[in-house]
């Protein structure tokens, strides 16, 4: 019988099912819960642009008055953000060798993606809420 | 390899794109004058061109990441599969691109 590689682990280790990265499959399951998400919102965003693009500002204000609209865009805007911080981590984790270079570049790309992802949000509601 | 790279690769570029929409949205925010000196860049030629670069790179991301969703279920890991799928990505990415522009 060929030895499976999951007896090599302990019991406790296969139920807490962390595996070597010590998060389990948490970054890879947001990962794929965000790309799905973005399916739809990230098409609406595109038809979105191109009905704004010759708008003019009285137009991009009138569409985010309206709550659904303003509420897809952060959702989309939340979705993104999460996912694009996800995928920078992961490229840079690939391919910065460097330990304290590496993990200076994944807290900035998180710190870049969140002050990004704040300041649409509240673009989006300043222009939502203005009368 | 070539899209599993290019994958890496447009999402890269795609983030460069969130750098546009932040100051898209957040021009927006701080009224109609720093709208317009916005929209009057994307809307110069210089501003359509990295547009419709980020539009292409935007349609690629899809099409490889629903691959990738695929991969996950298991499915088409197959060297001919992903010959196949290789072809599939790069038709429809220029595809929806070329229609998005034709809208527009």
């Amino acid at each position: 019988m060929v030895p499976k590689p999951d007896m090599l682990r302990s019991a406790l280790g296969r139920v807490r099912g962390l595996g070597s990265a010590k998060e389990g499959t948490h970054h890879w399951w947001q990962q794929r819960l965000t790309a799905v998400a973005l399916i739809p919102l990230s098409i609406w965003l595109i038809a979105s642009i191109v009905s704004l693009s010759s708008a003019g500002y009285a137009g991009f204000a009138s569409w985010f008055h309206n709550p659904i609209h303003a509420t897809v865009m952060i959702l989309f805007l939340l979705a993104v953000f999460h996912h694009a911080q996800l995928g920078l981590q992961v490229v840079i984790e690939d391919y910065v060798p460097n330990h304290a270079a590496r993990t200076v570049c994944v807290v900035a790309a998180k710190f870049a993606c969140i002050a990004l992802a704040v300041s649409c949000v509240v673009s989006i509601l300043v222009v939502a809420f203005k009368g | 390899m070539l899209s599993i790279a290019g994958h890496r690769a447009t999402g890269i570029g795609l983030v460069l794109g969130l750098l546009l929409l932040t100051w898209w949205l957040t021009a927006a925010a701080f009224g109609e004058p720093a709208y317009t000196t916005t929209m009057a860049f994307i809307g110069s030629w210089f501003g359509k061109f990295i547009l419709f670069g980020f539009s292409f790179a935007f349609y690629f991301h899809l099409c490889t990441g629903v691959r990738h969703l695929f991969w996950d279920a298991g499915k088409g890991f197959e060297i001919p599969d992903t010959q196949r799928t290789n072809q599939i990505v790069i038709a429809a990415a220029v595809m929806l691109t070329l229609l998005t522009w034709l809208i527009v």
